[in-house]
């Protein structure tokens, strides 16, 4: 309840309103998963008018406790608070009706129609017989968008805006409900620098009307701007709630890495094997450009960068899942052309996707079925039957080297936890016999226990002799499990450090184009 | 609240719509087999005799043997409504070549052209990735007038209709059992096989099941999806073979509506129009539920016509047991 004496918002009355009891207050918010803890104990104030920051690594927890005040989740413990009383929410139009709205990252408008109709979506004002009253809604509409310095028509349709213009429309529709408490997930992901001034602009004006803002980013530089005080989550625990004005960028950066990396076992450069995977001057399109790199047999590369700088889109090139316009891949030495995943695999490449559930796992199907699925070849015998010990041979070999812990390789894939989903996709993979590991965010989503066994299994394996790239958006797995660490920002390798250059400061600036 | 609850039977001795719909979901379309057996038994005494049953096998033959070939595509995850034309279309062709070439060289013939008509819709589902729905809906109009165009609108028929050998394959018996009944069980059987024991089968599995996930394996999904639409196109050649060889004659528009009984059987049998999941027995029991449906009908002295809607309603509640298994209940209570 600190005054701020030189607050940015200087009205008296907002000064007030500030040192009254809290808007919004979350009050030991606990969530489970199947086999994850989500939240554990979250408790967290948002005071009218003020722009509350929210900030943790991705799985932190952020998303899952902005959907609970929303309504899409429910929590398994804990209590929402909203101005006083408390509040329980079934489903996102409860929470809206409150006066809660959350902005989504991906954005959920119809593009087909009109930005006054997407405003009033499901609200839209009706006269007699229950037609739409078109003139009340285009002037409505027109209103909030001026009061939000719009320059759009609210009849042109919305699949015609720009990205931001869009983001705009979502705040419109937020506006219609006077909301007492606006969550922003990620906002400026897909904002120009020009546009991003806009939206501080709104959004200080909505903290103008007494309206609580939470605000969540990965941008140092935003919460600092816009932020009176900041909380930050780590592994689904809250690690500390501050005033900005009064800790540092180091601070912040420390509470969200928080555990130390002991345990790493540093190696010389020279201890690695010969020069497995090679990629020379890679471009594609507006995705990436330019990218080059080595990975010697025995070594882990580390690939970090924020979500949308082109770390993914590189892998896929390599697995022959995208063309490239320009660059070589050389495999031990040789240039190869992978036009399809089948040439990649023949090329001695896994590729352990992003999304397990989408791109990993066919769902429907048992473990053993899965784990068999990228070697069929290796498992048919005479006329195109498959052999049924083959496969069972497979799922025992790594449902033990994995610790898998299914119900057996009869179960189906949709029934076990993401850790061992994970494992299944990560066997299917090991069945190969690979010699050029990929994995794309191996541990998203997946509880702690699974995600040390999963960076032990990565060491080993490059211990073995296998090439290993590992993308990830998690500091502590990529300074963890790496023997190097390639930076990536805006789809240019704007780094490349190894053990003697690696600091986590280095790797944040490298990240962030700094 | 504990004052609401007090009145109520404790739940675990009533069985709830979730433990109905486990049951149903698992058994359901064999136990709706079996009560509509019962049903039509005490109805007619006709009904429950082998002669009728035979009767029954020999006339599903047909679209039985169509609908294993599209259970393949439902589970590689598309449609085929063009099959009904296609029917139409093999038929009048082989029964037209089968007196101006000989039965051997018709069949051959029929069979490529048959299966050009699928490598089509393979190459314009599978290689393009155009909607299944849309492509086969417009070839069923296209070969339809293919046909009518070939045949000049005229019947085509056989003219010396006791000494062909292409009679063996509508009319013959084999150990007591339908010609046609062999060929539908065992292309089940066969299909069966392939598609739960050998490695193309796994892939439509996959493809049907994750299409994206499949194509990260390294499975060619649009090699698999090409394939299924060959595989629908050979049992249609397979009951034309039946057909034409059953009536000696052809209709250039036999088939018209053939690809919604066909459907229907696949749905009936359990077949999820999502893909990846199914199988040719589903198929079999579907189809046969159709059959005695329809006969039974017959045998209570209704019109021909009334298993149409008597074949809406059952595909319906199939449907919507199915439906309610998934989510616990019967209806829903969100809008």
């Amino acid at each position: 309840m600190t005054a701020h004496p030189a607050a940015i918002h200087s009205a008296a009355e907002l000064d007030d309103l500030r040192r009254r009891a809290p808007l919004l207050k979350l009050d030991g918010i606990t969530k489970t998963f199947p086999g994850v803890v989500a939240l554990d104990d979250v408790s967290l104030e948002v005071r009218a008018g003020e722009v509350h920051a929210l900030l943790g690594e991705n799985g932190a927890g952020k998303s899952t406790l902005m959907k609970i005040l929303a309504g899409n989740h429910q929590a398994n413990r804990g209590q929402i608070h909203l101005e006083g009383e408390v509040v329980h929410f079934d489903n996102p139009m409860q929470a809206k009706e409150a006066g809660i709205v959350l902005i989504h990252q991906e954005l959920s408008l119809v593009p087909e129609m009109s930005v006054a109709e997407n405003i009033f979506l499901g609200a839209l004002p009706r006269g007699m017989f229950g037609t739409v009253k078109w003139r009340v809604l285009h002037a409505v509409a027109a209103e909030i968008l001026k009061t939000l310095g719009c320059k759009f028509s609210p009849r042109d349709k919305v699949g015609r805006l720009s990205i931001a213009n869009r983001q705009m429309v979502e705040i419109a529709r937020a506006l219609v409900f006077t909301p007492k408490v606006v969550v922003f997930d990620e906002p400026t992901a897909s904002l120009t620098d020009a546009e991003k001034v806009v939206l501080f602009e709104i959004i200080r004006g909505l903290t103008k009307k007494g309206v609580g803002v939470v605000y969540i980013s990965h941008r140092m530089d935003e919460i600092f701007t816009l932020s009176d005080r900041l909380t930050v989550l780590r592994d689904g625990k809250v690690r500390g709630t501050l005033e900005t004005s009064e800790t540092s960028e180091d601070g912040v950066t420390q509470l969200m890495i928080g555990r130390s990396l002991e345990g790493r076992t540093k190696r010389a450069a020279g201890a690695f094997g010969p020069v497995a995977l090679e990629v020379k001057g890679l471009t594609c399109g507006s995705l990436y450009h330019d990218v080059s790199f080595q990975v010697r047999k025995g070594e882990v590369v580390g690939m970090y960068g924020l979500v949308g700088a082109g770390r993914t889109e590189v892998a896929e090139t390599l697995f022959g899942l995208r063309t490239p316009d320009a660059g070589e891949i050389r495999i031990d030495g040789e240039v190869v052309a992978i036009d399809a995943p089948p040439a990649a695999i023949a090329r001695g490449l896994a590729l352990v996707p992003e999304s397990r559930k989408e791109q990993g796992l066919v769902l429907g199907m048992s473990c053993r079925d899965n784990m068999s699925m990228a070697k069929l070849s290796g498992v048919t015998g005479r006329f195109g039957f498959l052999k049924p010990r083959a496969e069972q041979a497979i799922y025992d070999e790594y449902a033990k080297t994995l610790d898998l812990r299914a119900p057996g390789p009869a179960a189906l894939a949709v029934n076990l936890s993401g850790g061992n989903q994970q494992k299944v996709v990560i066997g299917k993979w090991l069945a190969t016999d690979p010699e050029i590991l990929i994995l794309d965010e191996p541990t998203r989503g997946i509880d702690v226990g699974s995600k040390s066994e999963i960076h032990d299994l990565i060491r080993r394996l490059a211990a073995s002799g296998l090439a290993v790239l590992v993308i990830s958006s998690e500091m502590p797995e990529i300074m963890g499990v790496s023997d190097r660490v390639l930076a990536l920002y805006h789809g240019r390798i704007a780094g490349d450090f190894d053990a003697e250059t690696l600091t986590e400061d280095r790797l944040v600036q490298a990240i962030s184009g700094l | 609240m504990t004052s609401d609850t007090t009145g109520a039977p404790p739940r675990a001795m009533l069985p709830t719509w979730s433990d109905v719909g486990h049951l149903a979901q698992r058994q359901g379309i064999l136990i709706a087999f079996i009560l509509f057996i019962i049903a039509f038994s005490f109805t007619s005494e006709r009904f429950a005799s082998w002669d009728n049953a035979s009767t029954v096998f020999r006339q599903v033959s047909i679209i039985g043997t169509m609908a294993l070939g599209v259970t393949v595509v439902v589970i590689g995850g598309n449609l085929d409504l063009s099959v009904g034309s296609m029917l139409s279309f093999a038929t009048v062709l082989v029964v037209d070549l089968h007196d101006k070439i000989g039965p051997a060289p018709a069949m051959a013939i029929t069979l490529v052209a048959t299966l050009a008509i699928g490598a089509v819709n393979g190459i314009l589902v599978g290689f393009l990735r155009l909607n299944s729905l849309i492509v086969t809906l417009g070839m069923l109009s296209a070969i339809q007038g293919v046909t009518l165009i070939y045949s000049g609108g005229q019947n085509v028929d056989i003219t010396d209709q006791e000494a062909t050998w292409f009679a063996f394959f509508g009319r013959d018996f084999l150990l007591g059992v339908a010609v046609p009944t062999w060929i539908f069980l065992g292309l089940a059987v066969v299909f069966q096989i392939v598609l739960t024991r050998t490695a193309y089968g796994r892939r439509v599995f996959a493809v049907g099941g994750n299409p994206m996930a499949a194509t990260f394996s390294g499975i060619r999904r649009s090699y698999v999806v090409f394939s299924t639409y060959l595989v629908s196109a050979f049992t249609t050649f397979c009951a034309a073979l039946i057909l034409g060889s059953r009536v000696m004659g052809s209709q250039n528009n036999v088939g018209q509506g053939y690809e919604l009984m066909v459907l229907a059987g696949v749905i009936l049998g359990g077949t999820s129009l999502l893909g990846g999941s199914g199988s040719m027995v589903k198929t079999v029991i579907g189809v046969l539920i159709l059959g005695f449906i329809q006969n039974g009908l017959l045998l209570m002295g209704y019109q021909y016509y009334a298993q149409w809607l008597v074949t809406w309603v059952v595909i319906i509640l199939a449907v919507w047991l199915d439906v309610a298994s998934k989510r616990g209940r019967l209806f829903t209570t969100t809008t």
